[in-house]
């Protein structure tokens, strides 16, 4: 299993850098490994607010939520969403908030 | 003789017919991506079970589609395949290419791919196989410099496909060609940016004849008809009875509907009994023309068997003009997708949600009135029932 270490902290994590121990993850594992997701600089409150709520439904249900419902649960649009993650909901703002690798057929 | 390494995919190469296998030994000759995917196939048919990881996320920037990640779970025998990803470029509708165009995409894909691609799989993309992660962002710089863009992949929808249309055929009904593009270019963002339940797929076949299987392999269907008589050359009519085929038995016969009528001098075509499947038109090309008014049949609901069983689609428009900028149609296509986005469950195609909620519950969703064309099995149960509001009760 890979290994990464971020802020002085080593995580294990998949091929796809999808944190393997979930209950590792803290704020400092998203902001230091944001740059891997083409995000720049400091975590803003609008990534905040997607990062906690994707990890609030997650805790709560056990999945990614679907897009339609994040749109709507947090009033922001598609393009939004990938300007605040430039590589996608599923691949950079899961891997930020620390859930397990969606799955989804290709 | 020196013994083969994959004794059991040379099985493979024998018989009269092209091999994947001989394909993919050519390739493993200078790329050892290619060798290694040869080596751990051998070993999947020897185990009798596939050696790739299930799923497996990666993507270019600004994209939630178009790359697929795949990994070897025996990166320690195959290490050139450890990472082995697809890229979904986008054909070119119709899948009319200059030389020049082939050969600049087979030249990126020698640069940062395995070599090998796959023209054309059922998505109908081009499907370039087998990359590393730190190849994908300037392999899709290349290919966007080559005038190439990736398709569709995952929830999204996928890569919008089309028969050759009016590019080849005479009989095209519509231009099968054109509303493929236009539709193409006005969905970029729900094809490159996953957002629905699950994959939505468009083909366009510009007659009945179906050549891109719409039908069977697509949640929207856009099929190519028309409206009022075919047109009819006795003339031509008289010299296929002559020299070429039985009209009675060949045209007459094995027309679904039996619309047709053939004394041996003249064919008379009821075409109020027609359903326009081309039949006739097939074996008598020269005599018969579809008629004059020309447009499409929109069907929803086709799908392959994954998580639930294989659904034709059925007729929900049995008519429409198609004509630039095809507003009608893809007003059509927004309030189905919104419906079926908002209704869907996760993998919920959109024909299992309408069998799930009922034909009655779409047609009032997307705006449709219920036509007789949409009965799928003529003479048994319909499936379309009254509303309680449009039972109004006896006063006696």
């Amino acid at each position: 299993m890979p290994q990464i270490e971020l802020a002085g902290k080593k995580y294990e994590v998949d091929e796809d850098g999808f944190l393997q121990e979930l209950d590792k993850w803290n704020e400092e594992f998203a902001q230091a490994y944001a740059h891997t997701e083409d995000i720049e600089g400091t975590l803003t409150e609008e990534h905040w607010k997607l990062i906690n709520y994707l990890r609030n439904y997650y805790q709560q249900f056990g999945i990614a939520p679907m897009i339609r419902k994040i749109c709507k649960d947090l009033g922001i649009d598609m393009k939004k969403l990938y300007e605040l993650f430039p590589t996608g909901p599923a691949k950079g703002a899961c891997k930020l908030a620390g859930l397990s690798k969606p799955t989804g057929c290709v | 003789m020196a013994k083969s390494d994959t004794p059991l995919l040379d099985e493979l190469e024998k018989g009269k017919w092209p091999s994947f296998v001989k394909d993919m030994k050519q390739a493993a000759q200078k790329s050892p991506m290619a060798e290694d995917l040869l080596r751990q196939l051998e070993l999947s048919y020897k185990d009798k079970i596939g050696h790739w990881k299930h799923g497996g996320i990666v993507g270019v920037k600004g994209y939630g589609a178009g790359v697929i990640g795949r990994y070897s779970d025996r990166p320690d025998l195959f290490p050139n395949v450890q990472a082995f990803h697809t890229m979904r470029v986008n054909h070119p509708t119709g899948w009319f290419y200059k030389t020049d165009a082939l050969r600049n995409l087979c030249d990126v894909w020698d640069k940062h791919g395995s070599s090998l691609t796959n023209m054309h799989g059922a998505t109908g993309d081009v499907i370039l196989l087998g990359t590393k992660t730190e190849h994908l962002q300037s392999c899709f710089d290349d290919l966007s410099a080559a005038g190439f863009d990736l398709g569709g992949s995952g929830s999204a929808l996928r890569t919008p496909s089309a028969c050759v249309g009016p590019g080849r055929c005479e009989w095209a009904c519509v231009d099968s060609l054109d509303v493929c593009y236009n539709l193409t270019m006005h969905y970029q963002d729900k094809m490159h940016r996953p957002m629905f339940p699950y994959k939505f797929k468009i083909k366009v076949s510009a007659c009945a004849n179906d050549c891109v299987a719409s039908i069977a392999r697509s949640d929207f269907s856009v099929i190519g008809t028309w409206k009022g008589d075919i047109q009819i050359n006795q003339k031509e009519v008289l010299a296929y009875a002559v020299s070429a085929i039985n009209i009675q038995t060949e045209v007459c016969d094995l027309c679904p509907t039996k619309c047709m009528e053939w004394n041996g001098k003249e064919l008379k075509i009821y075409n109020e009994d027609c359903t326009r499947c081309m039949h006739c038109i097939n074996l008598m090309s020269k005599a018969l023309r579809p008629g004059k008014e020309r447009g499409a049949t929109i069907l929803v609901g086709g799908k392959a068997p994954i998580v639930q069983g294989a659904l034709l689609s059925w007729v929900i428009v049995p008519f429409m003009k198609l004509e630039p900028p095809y507003t009608e149609l893809k007003d059509l296509i927004d309030r189905i997708q919104d419906w079926w986005d908002e209704h869907g469950k996760s993998r919920e195609r959109l024909g299992e949600l309408i069998t799930r909620l009922g034909m009655r519950v779409f047609l009032r969703a997307v705006g449709l009135p219920a036509v007789p064309q949409m009965v799928k099995a003529p003479r048994t149960n319909p499936y379309v029932f009254f509303w309680p509001e449009e039972i109004q009760k006896e006063v006696k």
